[in-house]
């Protein structure tokens, strides 16, 4: 079902997510919408507690939301907490994640972690290999290829890691704080790749931050409060 | 890409001290079956290769080895002229304990009704087989005695002439192998003061029946040896081995021998089902019994082990749910492993025995069959035992990873 325009690569309508239930209720995001556009790079700002990581995971496909929409490439995904399609697939297909914690598979090198988001999706090892160096390259890690994770620094780890979000050319990559544990000069370095990554391939990028030193490298900043969105700036 | 291999590679001393471990338990299931089969083995192994068509014993007992059987030695000579009798060899076996170079010495001595029974059928490996009718014996090489040992039963001093691999009694001790006359003797052995003492006891039981007082000059013949003591008697055997002509039907033989009042008649099979019911049967259920319990506790550890190297790489299987996985590639990740473990166990188990059972004091037997049994079952645990971690993995929330 096509309900978008075609420059857009997100649009959530009226998100909602609840935990818990009675007097354990918590609301963490309220009733937020958003749209993310190609090639358009998005900071995600708040507090702690203030929804942000919530609302990554559901527009990351990852929890359904309890009420709302969400749809990816004009496709609806979830409508309300229903899902619409195999949400995996999609995940897999259409989304690139991430995080503060690399979270790169330890017992599988840089070329391998890159490679896995490939083969997960049936692409052959030959064409898998190929693009899993050219996207290395394309981030300057290639000389690492063959490094086991605990070899690379957490700059080299990150690189790594955006490698793998760009594997399935993803129309849309979320990101979890993804400078959180670097210091600021390589913090700008991975905002800047980040920027560079959603004008060149063409993404939308939605980036969760607390640091205020690299905004200008987005093109538009949302700013989340009690699990709603209170400003938008571009 | 298989990612459980790559898995192992990067966790390979882990994985490796595992697969000892699981290789170390399954080695003693392996060795329990192995004991079982060797228990059987044992039993049967001399009904086995002494070549008998037919065991004569005494009436109503189930001897030689399940129950005491005695009966005269002239019983052979009753029994070879039944038609269809080929031979008729007289047969004594009983166990002896002694100390031997300080070392507890047990031997179950087989009486081989010399000479028409020189010991041909015995599977000798070293030296040869009995020569001549007094003081040399056959032993297994599990008593660790050497040919030229010398060995002191009874009076005499007997030659190891020949060595014997795989003949144990069912109760696990070696098998030696003498003439029946030294069989007997050794059985029958008594210190010079018992003779002395018997025989002033059967003076004084004379005198004491109507027939010392009035034959009195009887005294002397029943102080005297029990050869002179002819209602003493031939010396008793436990069994009489009987061949069958080709032809003749060895149930046919049989049933005419056993139709005599004083003896019972067993086939070989009858034979060995009476070892195997008998004397073997609570052994050989309690080891089948431990097998199965084995079994169950190797099962239940690989399942932990498992579970807890899911538990290990739980964040690393959300990531990879995160990023879309399907299911199966989580579940070849488990179910893999575990499969690789399980075979590698069984290896270690199956080598690490070949080198270590030749040491147990008691025979293990590997049958192929029962390895084919065996390494199905392991297959079969290892898939079960990864359904715990299986179903651990396919609870990963994709969202721990955010968290």
């Amino acid at each position: 079902m096509s309900l978008f325009k075609d420059n857009l690569v997100l649009q959530a309508a009226g998100l909602t997510k609840i935990y818990g239930s009675g007097h354990t209720e918590v609301v963490a995001v309220r009733d937020v919408t958003v749209e993310v556009n190609r090639s358009e790079i998005v900071a995600l700002l708040g507090p702690s507690g203030a929804g942000k990581t919530t609302l990554l995971t559901l527009l990351g496909l990852i929890r359904p939301p309890n009420t709302g929409r969400i749809a990816i490439e004009g496709t609806l995904v979830f409508d309300n907490h229903r899902a619409k399609v195999d949400v995996r697939r999609f995940r897999r297909q259409k989304l690139g994640f991430v995080f503060q914690k690399t979270n790169l598979i330890p017992f599988l090198t840089a070329a391998e972690n890159v490679r896995l988001a490939m083969e997960i999706d049936d692409q052959r090892p030959k064409v898998s290999r190929k693009r899993a160096m050219e996207l290395l390259e394309y981030l300057g890690v290639a000389e690492r290829a063959e490094n086991l994770p605990s070899m690379l620094s957490g700059g080299e780890q990150q690189r790594v890691a955006v490698a793998r979000a760009l594997a399935n050319r993803p129309s849309l990559i979320l990101a979890d704080e993804p400078t959180g544990s670097l210091d600021g000069v390589r913090g700008r370095q991975v905002m800047e790749l980040f920027a560079k990554v959603a004008h060149e391939q063409n993404a939308g990028v939605i980036v969760v931050t607390h640091d205020h030193r690299a905004l200008d490298v987005f093109d538009r900043t949302l700013e989340m409060e009690d699990g709603q969105l209170r400003k938008s700036h571009n | 890409m298989n990612l459980a291999t790559k898995d192992i590679k990067h966790n390979f001393g882990r994985f490796s001290l595992t697969s000892a471990g699981i290789g170390l338990l399954l080695m003693v299931v392996m060795g329990m079956g192995g004991i079982y089969r060797g228990l059987v083995e044992d039993a049967t192994t001399l009904v086995e290769r002494i070549g008998a068509d037919l065991w004569v014993v005494q009436k109503d007992t189930r001897g030689p080895f399940a129950e005491i059987s005695r009966i005269p030695r002239d019983l052979e000579d009753r029994v070879l002229p039944v038609p269809g009798v080929k031979s008729a060899h007289g047969f004594v076996s009983h166990t002896v304990q002694r100390v031997y170079k300080g070392k507890p010495l047990r031997l179950t001595i087989q009486g081989l009704s010399w000479p028409l029974d020189k010991g041909l059928w015995l599977p000798i490996t070293a030296g040869r087989g009995l020569s001549q009718a007094h003081y040399e014996l056959v032993a297994d090489k599990s008593s660790r005695l050497q040919v030229g040992d010398n060995l002191a039963l009874g009076k005499e001093i007997f030659t190891v002439k020949g060595l014997t691999k795989g003949m144990t009694s069912q109760a696990g001790d070696s098998m030696a192998f003498m003439t029946l006359d030294d069989a007997k003797a050794v059985q029958f052995d008594l210190s010079p003061e018992s003779i002395r003492i018997e025989r002033a006891a059967r003076v004084n039981r004379l005198f004491d029946i109507e027939l010392g007082q009035i034959q009195p000059q009887m005294s002397e013949r029943a102080g005297g040896p029990n050869s002179g003591i002819p209602a003493l008697g031939t010396f008793m055997i436990s069994a009489v081995l009987v061949r069958v002509k080709p032809g003749y039907n060895i149930e046919a033989v049989a049933k005419q021998i056993a139709a005599w009042p004083d003896v019972s008649v067993y086939t070989k099979d009858g034979q060995k089902q009476l070892l195997l019911t008998g004397n073997v049967d609570r052994a050989r259920r309690q080891l089948g019994l431990f097998r199965v319990l084995l079994i169950i506790v190797s099962a239940i550890i690989m399942a932990l082990i498992l579970y807890t190297l899911t538990l290990d790489k739980l964040h690393d299987i959300a990531m990879l749910k995160l990023i879309g996985a399907k299911n199966s590639v989580i579940l070849g990740l488990i179910m893999q492993q575990a499969i690789l473990l399980g075979c590698i166990g069984f290896c270690i188990a199956y080598f690490l025995g070949q080198w270590i059972f030749p040491y147990f004091p008691r025979r293990v037997v590997l049958v192929r069959s029962d390895l084919y049994s065996l390494a199905i079952i392991v297959f079969v645990i290892s898939i079960l035992a990864s359904l715990l971690g299986i179903w651990r993995a396919m609870r990963a929330d994709p969202g721990e990873v955010l968290a």
